[in-house]
């Protein structure tokens, strides 16, 4: 029985009388490649900022390993191994690729309050940073600054950044959003490259890609869990297909 | 016999329906845009100063300058928003704070090298100034008028924004701008009307506060703080938002002057700080 | 030093450089010294340029690195001030320690607030960072028993520097004893953006949204360089009282406030030696136009803010840059 990294009960959360989440409940076993899909305005991003605690949930508990987190402030759930990307570029634009992933590094480190050392004094954080934007075929473009990259580029720098974090469970959010189809494919040769001791679940439209990756789908339908099954019983799922139909790319 | 506290009630009820008419204009553009318009009271002042020139200069009686000090003020803002604000509506809190304020320096420079450095004063028709005597207490004519414009502009705007088209897309682009726009609402037409009213509001407001607090170049910044409190007291882009915060805020500064003048203005500060850290929104804001 | 040739010595010493002392700063510093020996005449000025632009470095960096819009910093500079003015009423009036009391009070005041302003962004900071200062400003208007009101500390005496250098209306002492200050602390500055604390700063100033996203407890850095900010404000407002010998209410008002903004921005703020310049300029500008009835100050600084938002976003010295920058990829 593999040890359940992520889990969530009865997550719920509304807005006066518009329910984004209804009851929630996931699990998400140590190493799992789970794919979180459903038509627009299902919740999926709403479910990412519950679990991240952007939003704050009306009911509900979240539980990292065995801890539970509902009460935790979001860097505190980072610190705790509990990364995010974003669907929409969040990132640091006057900041170069180097100087985002060290202050990530940095942060996680510990080491960046002390505001009476230079810099350069962190080799080893620098380093670190570095060799994480290399493995991400970032290192050339690493002293560009962040807004001069190509949209391609970014989203891989939002990748990095979650990275700087060393998760352990990383919820990545549409990471090739808005990629051409051309260049999506090295986005994904990183995703599947990552740790088997990393758990994933991500947001996808692509349903080529879902199928390639993930070993378990949740369909997201309304803010709720709609079905959950492996991809070949999702792919058989006549319900599924009439709530979403997959074969769009782009939702 | 009615307690003075009645009458200090009234007076700074009579006050607030004054910061009211400064400031919803200012509270509805920010919630619609998030446009941080420091200039909003050099407008007002811009009103008070057309009544001034109408009535010193031209002799028109006090009420027929009234509608001319909203029209101008208007006509005026529109032309702001149209060459220098529309450029800015992306910009970041510091830019709009700037430029508004350098707006602002530039119509103190204009009304005093114009109207010179002193207050202003009207002849209001004398009616207007007496008061009359309700159960022991001396009410003035014209805080009564105050209120009783106050409420009337109260019901025509709330009436505007439930009952009519141009209400319902005003309050959904104060809701939410992208979803406003995807249902084929113009949100900067819809914003560049309301900057107007809220502005021409400014406007009569200044024309009408001339008779209370006086009018001189300064009134661009002085009152720019009251406006500032009550639309971060009552909530952006809420128009019973401004109504509570300004009445709450005009009591509070009249009763405070009144019953501790050594906290002088202290307590509306205190009443801003403490309700700003319980609602950053706002007493009726949203986000 | 082009991008290509950094990337070839890695990432370690690409940062090391961008943190090197540029030789333009030491010409900069040296220039500080010329009024010495060729404005004798306006040494009291200079001081009061290099007291300011020292009030602008502590702006600078909670809003050029921090994003902090505050229109309430100089509540800082005349607590700093007041705390020194009566420290050498009551106590002594040795300069030095009165230095240190006028830092240690303006610290306290901001790390008491930073625990407030850490928590709000967009107009409710705006509005909390107004309405502090103004209450500190009505707080020191009633306590005329101690400060005494409008009209301005009186009967403060300052011993000579060190024993020795009297605080005369030459203005010598004064002026080489701002500038030591405004340098030292400039250098402690520069060291602080310098750090790995610095590009936290830029993170929030550059997406509030990314840092917790990244563990990053932003609030405990805002509290960290508000409490910095304000210490050195209250440095500023020491030396204006040890070398004014007097200090007012409008130390702390709303207009020294936005005055101080409007420096910074004219100068450029997040680039450390905006907030200089822009003093600088914004001081002679006074001193010469001085005569002028304040209306015309007025409209001109209007127009300036006007003209910078819309053609210089990142004030005097972006522009610089930016012009520098286009040179040499020619």
């Amino acid at each position: 029985m593999t040890a359940i990294a992520l889990s969530t009960r009865g997550l719920s959360k509304s807005f006066g009388s518009l329910e984004v989440a209804r009851g929630i409940e996931l699990n998400l076993p140590v190493g799992a490649r789970y794919a979180l899909i459903g038509p627009n305005g299902a919740g999926k991003t709403t479910l990412i900022n519950l679990i991240t605690g952007m939003l704050a949930p009306n009911a509900g508990q979240i539980f990292l390993d065995d801890e539970d987190i509902t009460a935790l402030e979001p860097q505190d759930r980072v610190r705790r191994g509990l990364a995010r990307t974003f669907q929409i570029n969040t990132l640091f634009p006057r900041l170069n690729a180097l100087e985002a992933v060290t202050l990530a590094v940095a942060e996680r480190r510990g080491i960046a309050m002390q505001f009476w050392r230079n810099i350069a004094v962190h080799g080893e954080a620098i380093e670190e940073a570095y060799d994480i934007l290399a493995k991400l075929r970032l290192g050339e473009d690493c002293y560009r600054p962040t807004r001069e990259l190509p949209y391609g580029r970014q989203r891989l720098l939002e990748i990095a950044l979650a990275l700087a974090t060393r998760p352990r469970v990383l919820l990545l959010d549409e990471p090739a959003a808005g990629v051409p189809h051309e260049e999506s494919g090295e986005i994904f040769e990183v995703v599947a490259g990552l740790s088997d001791d990393l758990t994933l679940l991500f947001i996808e439209h692509d349903m080529q890609v879902v199928f390639r990756f993930a070993t378990h789908i949740i369909v997201l339908v309304g803010g709720a869990v709609f079905t959950a099954g492996s991809p070949a019983e999702i792919a058989a799922d006549a319900g599924v297909r009439e709530v979403y139909l997959g074969t769009r790319k782009h939702g | 016999m009615l307690p003075p506290v009645i009458g200090v009630l009234f007076d700074g009820i009579a006050y607030g329906m004054l910061l009211f008419l400064l400031s919803v204009g200012l509270s509805v553009t920010l919630g619609l845009m998030n446009f941080v318009n420091l200039a909003h009271c050099a407008f007002a002042m811009l009103g008070g100063y057309v009544t001034v020139l109408l009535m010193n200069s031209f002799g028109w009686p006090f009420f027929a300058t009234l509608p001319m000090a909203f029209i101008v003020t208007a006509a005026v803002s529109v032309g702001f928003e149209r060459v220098l604000y529309r450029r800015l509506y992306r910009a970041s809190d510091l830019d709009q704070v700037l430029l508004t304020i350098g707006i602002a320096f530039i119509s103190v420079a204009v009304a005093a090298y114009f109207f010179g450095t002193t207050q202003q004063p009207i002849n209001v028709p004398s009616y207007m100034r007496g008061s009359f005597n309700v159960m022991g207490l001396d009410i003035a004519v014209y805080r009564l008028f105050l209120v009783g414009v106050g409420g009337v502009i109260t019901l025509l705007l709330i009436g505007a924004l439930e009952l009519t088209r141009f209400g319902a897309q005003v309050r959904a682009s104060v809701d939410n701008q992208r979803m406003a726009s995807g249902l084929g609402i113009n949100v900067e037409r819809t914003f560049a009307v309301t900057f107007a009213i809220g502005s021409g509001l400014a406007g009569l407001g200044g024309a009408l506060a001339i008779e209370i607090v006086g009018l001189d170049p300064n009134f661009a910044f002085t009152y720019l703080i009251y406006v500032l409190i009550v639309v971060s007291v009552g909530g952006l882009g809420s128009i019973a938002g401004s109504l509570v915060a300004a009445i709450l805020i005009g009591v509070s500064d009249i009763a405070g002057k009144y019953y501790v003048p050594q906290l002088g203005a202290f307590l509306i500060y205190l009443v801003m700080l403490a309700i700003l850290m319980w609602r950053p929104v706002g007493l009726f804001g949203k986000r | 030093m082009s991008i290509i040739s950094e990337a070839a010595s890695g990432p370690v010493k690409y940062l090391k450089a961008q943190t090197r002392w540029h030789p333009i700063e030491t010409v900069f510093w040296l220039a500080t010294l010329l009024p010495f020996f060729f404005l004798p005449d306006y040494l009291q000025l200079a001081s009061q340029i290099a007291i300011t632009a020292l009030f602008a470095l502590s702006l600078d960096l909670i809003l050029g690195y921090a994003g902090i819009v505050s229109l309430g910093h100089a509540a800082f500079f005349g607590t700093g001030a007041y705390a020194a003015g009566l420290f050498s009423k009551f106590v002594w009036g040795e300069p030095l320690t009165g230095l240190i009391v006028g830092t240690i009070a303006a610290a306290l005041l901001g790390y008491a607030s930073s625990f407030v302003i850490a928590r709000f962004r967009h107009l409710t900071l705006i509005m909390i960072t107004l309405g502090l200062g103004l209450l500190l400003q009505e707080a020191a208007n009633s306590a005329s028993w101690l400060t005494n009101g409008s009209d301005g500390l009186q009967g403060v005496t300052i011993w000579p520097l060190l024993g020795y250098f009297s605080f005369d209306l030459y203005g010598y002492t004064a002026y080489s004893y701002s500038l030591a200050v405004l340098f030292i602390v400039f250098l402690g500055a520069r060291r602080l953006i310098n750090s790995s604390f610095g590009l936290a700063l830029r993170g929030i100033r550059e997406n509030p949204l990314r840092m917790p996203a990244i563990g990053a407890p932003s609030r405990a850095h805002i509290r960290i360089v508000y409490t910095i900010s304000a210490a050195m404000a209250g440095i500023a407002g020491a030396l204006i009282l040890q070398t004014t010998s007097t200090v007012a209410l409008d130390s702390l008002g709303f207009e020294r406030s936005a005055e101080l903004l409007v420096m910074l921005v004219l100068g450029g703020a997040g680039m450390l030696y905006g907030g200089l310049v822009g003093s600088t300029i914004f001081m002679v500008a006074r001193d010469q136009f001085s005569g002028i009835a304040p209306q015309f100050w007025y409209f001109w600084i209007g127009l300036l803010l006007i003209v910078v938002v819309i053609f210089l976003p990142n004030g005097i010295l972006g522009g610089l840059s930016k012009i520098a920058a286009q040179w040499r990829r020619r």
